[in-house]
């Protein structure tokens, strides 16, 4: 068992792109669910739409990296518009519902044969990375040391999607901090007494999914950045990782999120590679190699739970300012 | 004069008369009505919640709304703000035709509401509460927010307000704790001070003194009174009979979804009618028993409306020596 390689990926997986995709997620979700009380299931959706919206402009349309993340943007603000109009009249859990059916919607769409000359279908869509690339500042090379060595490539991702986490987690802080905030923390307590208070609570609720839904597609393309969009990654149980990640650093904070998903990575990615290396040397003389691999997903199930029993307000989060209480 | 001391003996206050128009039947005309409604109606299925020909609220008056459970008065709030839809009808705030308006809209025309089942924002503390009544804020809007310099003005100014109101509803010493640690009264006088933190013409408040404990209660009605004062107009929904006297100008009565009386309080308490609504409705239950006249086995409900028969026997027959 190579102790040593064990912990070099999972020290390395603390900064990767998919950790910083999830961050801004968990960001978009905190958000959505965390300050304002609804129950978007459908944030792979949102994440897709980004990454789809990315690549396809890039690669069918030629447009430059940065007109690939605006259109990504662009296309979760019209996808939040064409949700939440019908939606966010609704009360929380058939929100829920109907977020869970959308997302599936979107999915199937980018999977589908129909649209394979843009969409790829199932094979999704790669060879994107050139207009990215061209704009990196770092000189070609090696860089960092132990777990943390990248080339200039996979220096400029992280550098770039930490960049942007930050921008997103101060426009998070900054708008939560603000009347506006406040009238989003009402919302999510009560939003008849909000509407008492002559707010218009559906236009608050649609600017929440809009800002949120703005982050997840953020996500999605910095998850896309390095490698490949597959359409296997944008199904619903992506949602509730991310959801996993969001609970554990604490729904109705910041950091949290950010924190939840460096956890929820670090610990996925030690278990995906110290699980098979133990059935190796024969410590788990009951399973294979390949069902270790499912365990730890088995798991992720058994920490949500117990998370959302024992500790709901997360590792930040305020013990009395708890979401799911009431 | 208004009395802050919550164990001092009720001060009456002067009432205000002469507000309606012509002789006193359910509907009359009032002499500067604030709310106009014709003909709304409300139906839950078979049942209809609501239906009121024709009703109007006395401005700068204090108007107590009364009848049995399950009378409409709740839905008929609700139907007045917007927070519901009748199936016909249309009315008037202040000229303003309200007909079809979302509750948010009516809200900032200057007629809030409290609830009957109170709406403290739990996790918010209560000066953020108190702020978040206050309306035309810069800072509520998303592009504005981000730029502080833009509302620190403004909040200061609103917190300003704030302090000065939670000091008179005596929670300012409260001020910085999540608004869910409170008890049920104080959530009742957070509701009201929040509500008043929009500076409304109109206040509607939906059973204020249920479930707040008697030493708070002289100085809430206090609080309603002083509202008049300063030039607003109060609808209240109360049960208590004797808060009714002690500060209504005016008592509409409703039963059944309809209005059956209408009058300055002690009129009112005389008629028949509002005996008759008290009791007309609960008809499952033996009178006789409500009343004591049979020994018999009473539910809940039933114990409820025995104390309240009982309430307006003591007024009725008190009259003449209360409210002096
Ligand atoms: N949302 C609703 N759905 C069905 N019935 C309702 C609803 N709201 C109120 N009602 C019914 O309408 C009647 C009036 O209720 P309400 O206005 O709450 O009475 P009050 O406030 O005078 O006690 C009651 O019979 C009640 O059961
Ligand atoms: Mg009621």
């Amino acid at each position: 068992m190579d102790i040593l390689q064990i912990l070099s990926n999972t020290g390395s997986s603390l900064i990767a792109p998919a950790t910083i995709g999830y961050a801004l997620a968990a960001l978009g979700l905190a958000m959505h669910f965390g300050f304002t009380g609804l129950l978007n299931m459908g944030m792979a959706a949102f994440m897709a739409i980004g990454a789809y919206g990315y690549a396809i402009s890039i690669l069918t349309f030629g447009f430059p990296w940065w007109g690939g993340m605006l259109v990504g943007v662009g296309g979760s603000l019209v996808f939040a518009l064409i949700l939440g109009i019908p939606t966010l009249r609704l009360r929380g859990d058939y929100l829920a519902i109907v977020t869970i059916a959308a997302a599936e919607v979107v999915r199937l769409l980018f999977l589908t044969t129909t649209f394979d000359k843009y969409t790829g279908s199932a094979d999704g869509l790669s060879g994107y990375h050139e207009s990215f690339r061209a704009f990196n500042p770092i000189p070609d090379g090696t860089y960092g040391f132990g777990p943390w060595e990248y080339n200039a490539n996979g220096w400029w991702v992280r550098i770039f999607g930490i960049a942007i986490l930050a921008l997103a987690a101060f426009i998070l802080w900054a708008v939560m901090r603000s009347p506006w905030g406040r009238v989003i923390k009402g919302i999510r307590e009560d939003e008849d007494a909000v509407r008492a208070l002559g707010k218009n609570v559906f236009s608050y609720k649609l600017q929440s999914l809009m800002l949120g839904g703005v982050f997840g597609a953020m996500g999605g393309i910095i998850y896309a950045l390095p490698a490949s969009v597959n359409p296997g990654v944008y199904v619903t149980s992506l949602t509730f990782f991310v959801y996993t990640a969001l609970l554990l650093g604490g729904a109705a904070t910041i950091f949290g999120p950010i924190i939840g998903s460096v956890i929820f990575w670090g610990v996925q990615t030690l278990l995906s590679n110290l699980l098979p290396a133990m059935v190796n040397v024969g410590l788990l003389p009951f399973m294979t190699t390949t069902q270790s691999q499912t365990v730890r997903f088995i798991l992720v199930g058994v920490a949500l739970m117990l998370l959302v029993i024992y500790r709901p307000q997360g590792i930040l989060g305020n013990k009395k300012e708890l979401t799911f209480v009431k | 004069m208004s009395s802050n001391d919550a164990s001092a003996a009720p001060v009456q206050r002067a009432k205000t008369t002469g507000l309606h128009k012509g002789d006193i039947v359910p509907g009359v005309a009032k002499v500067d009505p604030i709310i106009i409604a014709d003909g709304i109606r409300r139906t839950f299925g078979g049942l209809t919640a609501v239906n009121v020909d024709h009703v109007e609220i006395p401005r700068n008056a204090i108007t107590a709304l009364i009848g049995p459970n399950g009378a409409g008065k709740t839905t008929l709030f609700n139907l007045l703000t917007g927070f519901d839809k009748p199936d016909e009808g249309k009315w008037t705030f202040d000229g303003h035709s309200l007909a079809g308006m979302g509750a948010h809209k009516v809200a900032g025309l200057g007629q809030v509401r409290t609830f009957q089942l109170t709406k403290a924002l739990g996790l918010l503390t209560v000066l953020e509460n108190m702020k978040l009544g206050a309306k035309d804020q810069i800072g509520e809007n998303i592009f504005r927010a981000v730029i502080p310099s833009l509302w620190r003005k403004q909040e200061a100014e609103i917190e300003e307000r704030a302090i000065v109101l939670l000091k008179k509803f005596k929670l300012d010493a409260k001020s910085s704790d999540f608004a869910a640690s409170l008890s049920g009264g104080q959530r009742k006088l957070l509701e009201m001070a929040r509500a008043l933190m929009s500076q409304p013409t109109l206040v509607m408040l939906d059973e204020p003194m249920a479930g707040v404990n008697p030493a708070l209660t002289q100085s809430l009605l206090d609080h309603i009174l002083d509202l008049k004062e300063e030039g607003m107009t109060v609808l209240f929904v109360e049960h208590d009979m004797h808060m009714v006297r002690h500060i209504a100008d005016w008592v509409i009565v409703m039963a059944e979804g309809q209005v059956v009386a209408e009058g300055p309080p002690d009129e009112v308490m005389k008629n028949q009618a509002v005996i008759d609504a008290y009791l007309g409705s609960h008809q499952d239950v033996d009178l006789g028993i409500v009343t004591g006249r049979i020994e018999g086995e009473l539910n809940t409900e039933a114990i409820k409306l025995a104390a309240e028969v009982k309430h307006l026997d003591e007024n009725i027959a008190n009259r003449k020596e209360t409210g002096k």
